[in-house]
């Protein structure tokens, strides 16, 4: 099944890119924009059908690769 | 004195590497990253450049390839482990070093020449090393160092703070940090210091005419220490 995660900078933490992006918007008149936060996304194939052992699964592989988490967070959507 | 330089598709630092540790007498040799073993050495250092592309995160992908196991162990059985650049980036992927090189605050690549401070000398690094303060090169990307306020802490506490970003004469103002890096730390160690990270190139510094001499300092030094 496919398993999909998202992983973005914790609070906090400096967003450089973001802030271009909510600037850049704003000057193309979305005056509503407030924040952006910039982040990953990942669609994963597991071999597994049990939807609690994939999601376990990836969830190692966040901790272990996908998000770094002194500065990230991720989830799994 | 042995030495052995990583070798991970995308560095580009390494030949460099090579050229300065065989110049000030270490006997060194390149190991290829998928190698799983690495020959006796007194020294190991991981180059710059671009590992994996810099894919996902820099550093990331090199730090869960075949050679790091043997990396690491080596790290925790007291071995000297040098990371330049990208190597700084490795260390802290693979948990040698706290903290993590983000992104440039201003997003732009930086290539310059840059003044640090040597914060601690009672490490096989910088013990006995003549000046203070070193002119050497950077070139990078993501070298704004982040950590969590408890690792900063600990940083300090423990004296793990390697190098620093100053102005010439040693003064750690916003002004000389190029890139937004916590305390405008340049490099650390780890707890036994046996690990270094830095985002500045001795290596790039070890010829008189073609760029400045104090990387010759900082390999000279490291190696008398070594012996």
């Amino acid at each position: 099944m496919k398993v999909k995660v998202v992983v973005t900078l914790k609070n906090g933490v400096l967003d450089p890119q973001g802030k271009v992006i909510q600037q850049t918007l704003n000057g193309m008149n979305f005056d509503n924009v407030s924040e952006v936060r910039q982040g990953k996304f990942f669609e994963i194939e597991v071999k597994e059908n049990d939807e609690t052992k994939a999601k376990s699964l990836v969830d190692d592989m966040c901790k272990k690769l996908l998000a770094n988490l002194v500065i990230e967070d991720y989830k799994i959507v | 004195m042995k030495s052995s330089v990583i070798i991970f598709p995308g560095s580009n630092c390494d030949r460099d590497m090579d050229v300065a540790l065989k110049k000030f007498g270490f006997k060194n040799q390149m190991v290829w990253h998928n190698d799983q073993s690495i020959p006796k050495s007194d020294l190991i250092v991981l180059p710059g450049g671009f590992s994996y592309g810099d894919y996902l995160r820099c550093g990331s992908i090199a730090s869960k390839s075949k050679i790091i196991k043997s990396v690491i162990d080596f790290a925790n059985s007291g071995g000297l482990v040098l990371g330049i650049c990208n190597g700084f980036q490795i260390l802290t992927e693979t948990g040698l070093l706290s903290g993590i090189l983000q992104q440039n605050k201003y997003l732009n690549f930086i290539c310059k020449n840059v003044y640090v401070k040597v914060k601690d000398k009672k490490n096989k690094y910088f013990k006995n090393i003549k000046k203070d303060i070193l002119e050497l090169h950077i070139a990078h990307n993501e070298g704004n160092y982040f950590c969590s306020d408890d690792e900063k802490k600990s940083l300090e506490d423990n004296n793990q703070i390697a190098v620093t970003y100053c102005d010439e004469k040693g003064a750690e103002t916003d002004e000389n940090n190029p890139n937004g890096a916590v305390k405008n730390i340049a490099g650390i160690f780890n707890e036994k210091k046996n690990v270094l990270g830095m985002m500045p190139h001795p290596e790039r510094m070890i010829d008189k005419y073609l760029s400045g001499e104090d990387g010759s300092l900082f390999f000279e030094n490291l190696l008398g220490n070594i012996k």
